[in-house]
């Protein structure tokens, strides 16, 4: 029997699928890239470890990009029509690999790496980004949920790689748990959409909507409510976003501002491919439950982020927030809530990693950790990191010349566009809402007292078992990190820049749209 | 003679910001120079507008470029008789305060200037804009520099500023993002309506009229807005905390600018673009200014902190000048127009003298504690007095002519209102005189230490004051410059209250500009000096 399936193969009767090496060419530099980086981490000198291994990063990361960019008009199927390589997937992937070398530049010298050990640390990070392009470029049921894990996977590990803090660990086994359970649930929904439709194939799965009339088959509509449920998990939309704060709170902040901003991308592309290509004839169904979910979802967040004095865990609320406003864009079902849903990312991308570097750089120079005191009167004595946080905060409220302004700004475009006026009422409600807690951070900042920069350590931490030999037993000391000001002046600039001229962000979103042909 | 708006609009700014990066920390003088080099700029740049500007004309000095394509927004700039003396008041009002500023030194200079410098650019934006999208964004930042503003130079503990001021931003921005959606709606609808591109341009939108429910509930959102903007009662909630710990020289511009530019935004954008919601809902917003007129007026005669008394006498005035521009005729909105600027030119030389009588009765702002300042300081009480009498509009000032032309387009529309609102102009008397009698006559107060102002204080005084006077002997002048703009903005809401005798030969009526004068008006020009 095997035998025969050797001749056969060996004959070339049994025939793999074509592979646009290509096309798949920003993956395959990305899986590269892992097993690089993860060798570089066995290296003995300490520069190897704590140099070589991020640099390598960045490397695979700019070569990824430089192949995403050099595809970025492709429209072509790939492996058979598991992924697709169009607007949407490039114009994603290009948010992943920013943020992903933003949360590389964040990590550098932070505390995490070294505790779980670079090679390791890093290459978890790369292989997360592999999952999130595999996930929006999936084009059957089969590769989302391959790329969703692949996603997730890593992503629990790196939350808990602050071994010595139990709430880094707290976060890691939460998130593990809950995302589990999400997963299980879209798993549920893939399961029984198929038993629906008997396909796995995104446009067949479209196509048998329409031909067997399954927008009120009971079956089918059982696996959209999971499928959203499952997909909610991960976009943290309310009320499945408990976990967020939690988890936001716990892991080691360079990871809480990729998932922020790289797994919040993920999450939406898939929610746009999957809803508005192979649910699209159930739209009239999942609309108006999903703009119920967004409106929910833009108060829960707004609301639960007034009180905390936590900034991530603030951010961790307004994240929650900033997810129903882009819930607005994939509610309409049309080309225009695409372009605005994938703007309002590129957007929230630049928006939060400024606040994020900041954050970080705050936190190792303080030993305040994330509490709002630790930005408090940085105004009068570091400009550089006081204003990326103000731009960063005034546009995440929707202040006009920022980023944030024109995205909320398409946004509701969409919304009116699509006969949702309501829905885009609800957002600038919940912008009101959140003016409340971004404009406290912007108080303090500038009327703030400074704090005292005397606190330099933080306080000890227990020996590590199992973990990297030579790890300090204390926090590290505080010293002004160039490229986390870097990372802080570059995104607050951009958020600025892309406020006064969005133009040639809305010329690169505009592909994004018109990946989808079956939508006005 | 071809002036490019840009420069008016952006000069403060720049200017500010270039003084802010070349003095830094270590030459102070530089940065000072700089703003106050920005400031007269503007100032000059707005007289030569006036000067320049050829009445009855249109739009002029437009500059009109495509600004965000996708979004069909553009950067378009434009003065005509609605904006073009709110242009030249809010540059006499940035440079008095810039010179206020000047004379007093304070913490972290060079940031206060850039602040100031772009709360004037944002203003000035906010007022020759000619696109909705760019409008709706200078009129939400212009709030930004006055959250900054009070922030780092305010008054009182930090604590209970930063309370006020978020307050104050939370407030007004509620009405500004509600106006956002309102604005957008305006837009996508209008453009599918008319089946062109999506396009903001005030040009554009009066162009199609929308369906009255549309109509209807952007209005309610526009409204709205400029409401809390002004602010009106009952949306007022921020005002008395705000005032109390904004910086004085800042407060002058702010409660004799930002509020106008609500009241632009009515003639400007409400008007003309939903004119039928304009009818429907104006008996409600009459009476919401009545009830402003007369609440206001009755705080500032109860309340003794002096800067809430000229708080809660805006809200009076700006009553006034709501009243005016919902008399939906003509000579109310000239009123209305003209109003707006003598406002300006009274409250920041009442705010100012209210910083001079503080100084000299140690440093309290409470009326009880005033008194008898007058006794060494007639230059001082002639100067106030002079201010005291433009704010209760005694016949011979120009705020005569603007409460009576407001009251006069209000009798022809809104008998009843009108009377009521008469009540208003004598109530006006009472607190102001209140004020004036308290402070500088009475019983000398505990801590007073009477005397004149000081060649400092008169280089920002009396300029102010000359401008009251000198706009008291020819208020013609913004008059005949605001009165055909001002025409063609109420016109399509006339057209529908009193429908011109020639309505069967032009069906549909409402084609802006094309409305007859209403028969039987006075005319505005020659109605109110005595």
């Amino acid at each position: 029997m095997i035998a025969t399936a050797l001749n056969l193969a060996a004959s070339g009767a049994v025939k793999g699928p074509k592979i646009d090496w290509a096309g798949l060419s920003p993956l395959v530099a990305l899986l590269g890239g892992v097993v690089v980086v993860l060798l570089a981490g066995l290296l003995r000198p300490r520069f190897a470890r704590e140099q070589v291994v991020p640099g390598l990063t960045i490397v695979t990361l700019l070569t990824s990009l430089g192949l995403t960019i050099w595809q970025l008009d492709e429209q072509k199927n790939l492996v058979a029509g598991a992924l697709r390589l169009d607007g949407l997937s490039t114009t994603l992937t290009v948010i992943f690999l920013v943020a992903g070398i933003a949360a590389t530049l964040l990590s550098w010298r932070a505390m995490a790496p070294r505790e779980s050990a670079h090679g390791e640390y890093f290459s978890l990070v790369l292989s997360s980004i592999s999952g999130m392009v595999v996930l929006v470029w999936a084009q059957n049921t089969v590769s989302l949920f391959l790329g969703l894990e692949l996603l997730s996977i890593p992503l629990y590990v790196l939350c808990a790689t602050e071994m010595r803090r139990a709430t880094s660990l707290e976060a890691g086994l939460k998130y593990l748990v809950i995302g589990s359970v999400g997963s299980a649930t879209l798993l549920y929904g893939l399961a029984l959409i198929y038993g629906a439709t008997g396909t796995t194939d995104y446009t067949a799965t479209a196509q048998a909507f329409s031909a067997k009339a399954l927008s009120g088959d009971t079956l089918a509509l059982a696996g959209i409510a999971l499928v959203l449920v499952g997909m909610c998990f991960k976009c943290s939309v309310a009320p499945f976003h408990q976990w967020t704060p939690d988890v936001y709170e716990g892991a080691p902040t360079p990871v809480t501002a990729f998932m922020a901003v790289a797994t919040k991308a993920a999450a939406f592309g898939v929610f746009l491919r999957f809803f508005d290509v192979a649910l699209i004839d159930a739209q009239s169904t999942w609309g108006p439950a999903l703009a119920v979910l967004a409106t929910i979802t833009i108060i829960v967040g707004n609301v639960g982020a007034l009180g905390q004095s936590s900034l991530k865990r603030m951010l961790a609320y307004s994240s929650v927030a900033q997810a129903g406003y882009m819930l607005a864009g994939v509610v309409v079902s049309t080309q225009l809530g695409v372009r605005a849903t994938v703007f309002y990312l590129g957007a929230y991308l630049v928006m939060n990693l400024a606040a994020f570097g900041v954050i970080i750089a705050r936190e190792r120079e303080t030993g305040l950790g994330d509490d709002i005191s630790a930005v408090s009167g940085i105004g009068a004595t570091r400009p550089l990191l006081a204003w990326p946080l103000t731009v960063a905060m005034l546009a995440l409220a929707g202040v006009p010349a920022t980023a944030g302004f024109i995205g909320k700004f398409q946004l509701i475009r969409a919304t009116v566009d699509g006969n949702y006026t309501w829905l885009g009422i609800v957002i600038v409600i919940g912008s009101m809402i959140s003016l409340g807690y971004y404009l406290k951070v912007v108080a303090a900042i500038w009327a703030g007292a400074p704090s005292t920069e005397a606190l330099a350590t933080g306080p000890a931490l227990p020996a590590l078992a199992g973990g990297a030999p030579d790890a300090p037993t204390t926090a590290p000391p505080a010293k002004p990190a160039w490229e986390l000001t870097f990372v802080a002046v570059v995104f607050g600039a951009a958020t600025i820049v892309f406020g006064i001229i969005p133009q040639p962000l809305f010329d690169f979103v505009e592909r994004a749209g018109s990946a989808f042909t079956n939508l006005v | 003679m071809t002036l490019h708006l840009s420069f008016l609009v952006w000069a403060p700014a720049a200017f500010a910001l270039l003084g802010a990066i070349l003095g830094g920390r270590s030459r102070p003088a530089v940065t000072r120079a700089l703003a106050g080099l920005g400031t007269l700029t503007a100032l000059g740049y707005a007289i030569a507008l006036v000067v320049d500007y050829k009445s009855g004309g249109g739009l002029q000095y437009v500059t009109d470029r495509m600004w965000i394509r996708e979004l069909g927004i553009h950067y378009k700039l434009g003065v005509d008789g609605l904006n073009l003396f709110l242009v030249l008041l809010t540059s006499v009002l940035f440079t008095a305060t810039t010179l206020w500023a000047l004379s007093e030194r304070r913490a972290n200079e060079s940031q206060f200037w850039v602040h100031l410098g772009l709360a004037h650019t944002f203003v000035l934006g906010a007022l020759v804009a000619q696109d909705l999208a760019l409008f709706v964004a200078f009129f939400d930042l212009m709030l930004i520099p006055f959250f900054f503003l009070t922030l780092g130079w305010g008054v009182g503990e930090r604590e209970e500023r930063v309370r006020a001021v978020t307050k104050l931003v939370i407030y007004t921005l509620v009405g500004s993002l509600l106006m956002l959606t309102a604005a957008i709606a305006l837009a996508v609808l209008s453009s599918s309506q008319s089946g062109r591109n999506l396009s903001f341009a005030f040009s554009d939108l009066s162009q199609v009229t929308l369906t009255t429910g549309s109509q209807n509930w952007i209005f309610l959102c526009f409204a709205a807005a400029f409401l809390v903007k002004m602010p009106s009662f009952p949306f007022h909630g921020w005002m008395p905390d705000g005032y109390r710990s904004m910086p004085l020289p800042v407060l002058a511009v702010f409660s004799g600018v930002l509020s106008k530019v609500a009241a632009y935004g009515f003639l400007r954008i409400v008007i003309p673009t939903l004119p039928d919601a304009a009818v429907h809902f104006q008996t409600l917003m009459l009476l919401i200014a009545l009830a402003s007129v007369l609440y206001g007026s009755v705080m500032a005669f109860s309340v003794t902190n002096v800067r809430l008394v000229l708080g809660y006498s805006s809200i009076a005035q700006l009553g006034f000048i709501v009243l005016g521009v919902f008399s939906l005729s003509d000579q109310g909105a000239q009123g209305a127009i003209l109003q707006s600027v003598n406002h300006g030119l009274v409250v920041a030389p009442a705010f100012f003298i209210a910083g001079l009588l503080a100084a000299r009765c140690g440093g309290s702002e409470d009326l009880r504690d005033m008194g008898g300042i007058a006794f060494r300081a007639p230059v001082l009480t002639t100067l106030f007095l002079i201010v005291a009498m433009a704010n209760l509009a005694i016949p011979g000032s120009s705020n005569f002519v603007g409460e009576f032309l407001i009251l006069l387009g209000l009798f022809n529309s809104k008998l009843a209102i009108a009377i009521i609102a008469f009540t208003g102009v004598a109530l006006a008397s009472v607190y102001t005189l209140r004020l004036f009698v308290r402070a500088m006559h009475n019983r000398v107060g505990q801590h007073v230490q009477s005397r004149d102002i000081s060649v400092r204080d008169g280089i920002v005084l009396v300029p102010l004051v000359l401008c009251i006077l000198a706009l008291a002997v020819y208020p013609q002048l913004p008059l005949k410059k605001a009165e055909a703009s001002v025409k063609r903005s109420v016109a399509p809401a006339l057209a529908i209250t009193s429908p011109p005798p020639t309505a069967a030969a032009a069906p549909g009526g409402a084609v802006p500009g094309a409305a007859p004068v209403p028969s039987g008006g006075t005319d505005p020009v020659t109605g109110g000096t005595p």
